[in-house]
């Protein structure tokens, strides 16, 4: 049975008021490796269909995996059931009246072990050449293809499909002291010039052979695109509305209702979501398999449009639901599965930067970044994988790691210059956030808590 | 003692896998072996009283992994037959064939007797699928209801976290495994917003391998701990800010087994300490050549490991390599004894047999070495927490995890909680807000002066520890008694951010 027949059947069999049908087809391949040598790989097909049906303003919702057609009959009666049996739920609103995708008739797409026909032989040169060169090559390389197929009762038919590949890869010097990493995202692997990112590597592990201990302190730091995303990755997740309005974010203006409107920043900033951004494409409309604090199952369908976070430094959008929306008066701007920051126009790259910076820290990346406190967003997390001292304009040897306690959004007031922005890999959140458009930055007292001995 | 579902028992397990496991032997693989699962999670979040988003969600499917020459070699699928099951043997050796190219290790797999057609079941009551959602509800709403009551309480958060993990195994060895377990997280969260201000207060009920019967049976005193958190979210609201510096510490078990779970479950294990996990998770300063050596503690330290604890989230019968549960000391007299293993790396090791940690989240992912329960055992007739803090002229008493940190090979690390109190000549002086402790591994874990008793342990445990690539999560348990550190640093986190 097609998911578009699945989705077809579920409708004919509810009885509820209304029906939500998602089908997510999805398929995946991997390669792992450390120590130049591969450790495991796979790939795996998954089906996933979730049935939400709703009575009067009750939700049922029961999803499930591998579905035979003649299971169908019972998921749907146990979401019927669940939706007559729940309390009514605050976000109900009248379902989306629904578009139909031009695609909607075609197969789900599909990815394989042969998406990595021509990288997995880089991969192997990429591994002579770092054992030639003494160094050992870590890391991940993923694709995944996943494709949702919307049903509902009011007539939406859409379809997407998802494409999400990356490649970490993480050099180290056979004693592990040096260590240097690099990520890409990808949507096929085409563009991956593996060779080109271990000479990257190779050059950083050259940096890294001048050691420099330096203490906790603020530094001058120059935060590269990705570890620019994960601050922001962050930041954008804790954006919500009603949280905001409810008193338990930096969102939240003390005097009550949200902070909307306010200036975080002097520079003119732009953090935005677009789902039809090149390179980061997203779905272009809402995927809501439950509700939560941001998102709405009611909201299915709604289409998404390109959307300001912060405008011109100013805070411009929160994520909303309808529901979210109606409360705080404010835009329905639903959350979007990419993001961009931008600042100024003839931003320089990140090499010029390095150029003009008399005495200052260049990261490489940031790691378990964890909140520690809500009302000020304040995060802390570890450098990783080579922090350089520049001196000068150059950078003049490998600094020890630190820990760090910053929060983003107070880093958007402080921070002095704003590079080009660029596609980028987020080292910490890839597993959940791929997609982002970022620019290196200068902060000019980036908060080092402490030393860390990890190397 | 339950029973596994029938249900389960009546999908085409044995059949599915006589024909995995044959095609890869008919395609030269040295070992193959089939695990079919069935994972089964309900979530449901109330925002003060009302449910705010609920979903029953299954996962199913098998997988096969081989060797084959010396390459590993993983594929997962999900038709029920035999012909897609001898497909997805097919694919796997032809993964093995087509990574060749990139591995330079040849696999093999240590020793394990066959343990043939045996059957495990978790130690539970109540199934949690049994119980009807609007039960379930009504008693978050209700306990949700007796606390948005109290005038000191604005907000109310709560959650509940049920799943059923079904799993059969099978090898080319002759091993045969049929298991299923239970368990259970629930989280209620009380806020106070007051002045452009907010603080919250959670209970401290872990997450456990039991069944429904956790939240409404004698085991943990829900109720109870409910009536107290509006008290304990006044004081905090009001309490002084701390103020940075060195302290003494005596750690509550509610906190102590994050700190357990961060420092010396994920740095002793041995894929960790291999650099399995380096371009992730990462390593540790506990690497091999330190294996009984390295003073990782205090005498006063002894931690073990294992996935035998009743109600623990990490127990199990077999894990899934096929390797029977048990428990091994990690550390001992604040040594460095020994190490999370799986079959491969305990070979690899010259360890002799594997001790069991191998775990696969889903049927889509490749087992990969996870945590056992790891605990630092109690001192036989140890002080009571009471005479931990009686102890102390300066410092603070720390209860309930909160943030945690720590970098990728284990040293550095950041823990907040959910209460701290401070401590004066001996005794609790009032809580103390915006506190957190910040240490290096060993150098915490060798300022450890004193552990507690038994009377003063309590297992706790997290629902979804995540590790490897692609990204599994794992529940695990870690037990601890209160234990009496010194000279630790605090930091004043709204210092930190420049406040």
């Amino acid at each position: 049975m097609s998911p578009q027949e699945m989705i077809e059947k579920v409708l004919d069999l509810s009885t509820a008021d209304d029906v939500v049908v998602i089908v997510d087809e999805g398929s995946s391949a991997n390669l792992r490796f450390a120590g130049n040598t591969l450790t495991t790989n796979g790939v795996s097909r998954s089906s996933q269909l979730t049935v939400i049906s709703i009575v009067g303003r009750g939700v049922g919702v029961v999803s499930r995996a591998a579905v035979r057609p003649e299971q169908l009959a019972d998921i749907v009666a146990a979401a019927d059931h669940a939706a007559e049996d729940a309390q009514p739920s605050e976000d109900a609103r009248p379902l989306v009246e629904g578009d139909r995708s031009a695609d909607w008739d075609a197969p789900a797409d599909v990815t394989s072990i042969k998406v990595f026909g021509a990288f997995a032989p880089a991969l192997g040169e990429a591994f002579a050449a770092a054992e030639a060169g003494g160094r050992k090559l870590y890391g991940f390389a993923e694709h995944i293809v996943t494709t949702t197929f919307m049903g509902t009762s009011t007539g939406t038919r859409l379809r997407h499909t998802q494409p999400t590949g990356r490649l970490e890869l993480n050099a180290k010097s056979p004693d592990m002291k040096r260590s240097a990493w690099t990520g890409v995202a990808t949507r096929d692997f085409s563009d991956v010039d593996v060779a080109a990112l271990d000479a990257s590597l190779a050059q950083r592990l050259e940096w890294a052979k001048n050691r420099i201990d330096l203490p906790a302190g603020r530094y001058e730091a120059l935060l590269p695109p990705t570890a620019v995303s994960d601050l922001m990755i962050y930041l954008y997740w804790k954006a919500g509305a009603r949280d905001a309005l409810e008193g338990r974010t930096v969102f939240s203006s003390p005097g009550g209702g949200t902070r909307v409107g306010e200036t975080l920043s002097e520079l003119p900033i732009h953090l935005s979501g677009a789902p039809a951004a090149p390179g980061i494409e997203c779905a272009p409309f809402v995927v809501a398999h439950a509700s939560s604090r941001q998102s709405s199952v009611f909201d299915n369908g709604l289409p998404l449009a390109p959307t300001d976070w912060i405008a011109e430094g100013r805070l411009a959008n929160l994520l909303q639901t309808r529901y979210s929306a109606e409360l705080t008066g404010l835009s329905l701007t639903p959350d979007i599965d990419n993001l961009i920051m931008r600042g100024p126009e003839g931003g320089r790259s990140l090499e010029e930067m390095i150029a003009s910076t008399e005495r200052g820290l260049l990261l490489t990346c940031l790691w378990y970044i964890r909140e520690v406190d809500p009302q000020t967003l304040l995060l802390t997390g570890l450098t990783r994988d080579g922090v350089y001292l520049i001196e000068n304009g150059e950078v003049v040897g490998e600094v020890n790691n630190f820990r760090f306690n910053e929060s983003p959004v107070d880093l958007l007031r402080r921070l002095t210059e704003i590079g080009t922005s660029e596609q980028t890999l987020p080292r910490e959140w890839s597993d959940y956030f791929t997609r982002a458009i970022m620019p290196p930055i200068r902060v000019p007292d980036f908060n080092m808590s402490t030393v860390s001995q990890a190397s | 003692m339950r029973q596994i579902d029938s249900d389960f028992l009546a999908l085409p397990l044995r059949q599915l896998a006589d024909a995995a496991l044959q095609r890869a032997r008919d395609l030269g693989a040295e070992h193959a072996d089939f695990r079919l699962e069935r994972v089964r999670a309900e979530t449901l979040r109330l925002s003060d009283t009302s449910l705010e988003g609920s979903m029953d969600a299954d996962d199913l499917g098998y997988a096969v992994r081989v060797v084959k020459n010396g390459t590993w070699g993983f594929a997962a699928g999900l038709e029920l037959t035999p012909e897609a099951a001898v497909k997805v043997a097919e694919q796997a050796v032809e993964v093995a064939v087509v990574s060749a190219a990139v591995n330079r290790e040849p696999i093999e797999l240590a020793p394990e007797p066959v343990h043939s057609d045996v059957t495990w079941v978790s130690s539970y009551e109540i199934d949690p699928f049994d119980v009807p959602m609007r039960d379930k509800v009504a008693l978050l709403a209700d306990w949700s209801g007796g606390l948005l009551r109290d005038p000191r309480v604005d907000q109310v958060q709560t959650s509940l976290m049920q799943v059923k993990e079904q799993k059969f195994y099978a090898d080319t060895a002759g091993t045969s495994t049929t298991q299923q377990r239970v368990r259970l997280h629930c989280e209620v969260e009380a806020m106070k917003v007051q002045g452009g201000r907010f603080e919250s207060m959670r209970t401290l009920a872990p997450p456990v391998g039991r069944g429904y019967e956790y939240l409404t049976g004698p085991t943990w005193d829900f109720r109870g701990e409910l009536a107290r958190i509006p008290e304990y979210l006044e004081e905090k609201f009001g309490a002084p800010s701390v103020e940075a510096g060195q302290y003494d510490l005596v750690v509550d078990p509610s906190n102590l087994w994050l700190t357990i779970h961060e420092s010396i479950g994920h740095a002793t294990e041995l894929d960790r300490a291999l650099g399995y996990e380096a371009a992730y998770a990462g390593t540790s300063f506990a690497t091999f050549d330190q294996l009984g050596k390295l003073a990782y503690g205090s005498p006063a330290m002894n931690v073990v490991g294992d996935r035998t604890t009743e109600h623990g989230l990490s127990t199990i019968g077999y894990d899934d390599e096929g390797v029977a549960a048990k428990e091994f000391d990690i550390v001992a007299g604040g040594v460095l004894v020994g190490y999370q293993l799986d079959r491969r790396m305990a070979l690899l090791k010259g360890l002799g047999a594997s001790n069991g940690c191998a775990f696969a989240d889903s049927p889509g992912h490749m087992p990969i070495q996870r945590m056992a329960n790891v605990s630092l055992r109690p001192a036989a007739g140890g002080p009571s927490t009471e005479e931990l803090i009686s102890g102390v002229d300066r410092g603070i008493y720390v209860v309930g995890d909160k943030s945690w940190s720590i970098d990728m090979q284990r040293y550095n690390f950041q823990f907040t909680g959910q209460r701290f109190y401070k401590i004066e000549n001996g005794r609790l002086a009032g809580q103390l807000r915006d506190v957190a402790y910040q240490a290096t591994t060993t150098d915490f874990w060798r300022s450890m002066e004193a552990v507690g008793g038994p009377q003063t342990y309590v297992l706790g445990g997290a629902f979804n520890c995540g590790k490897g690539q692609p990204g599994q999560v794992a529940p695990v348990s870690h037990g601890s008694p209160s234990a009496l550190f010194r000279d630790v640093r605090i930091l004043n986190t709204v210092r930190e951010s420049g406040s």
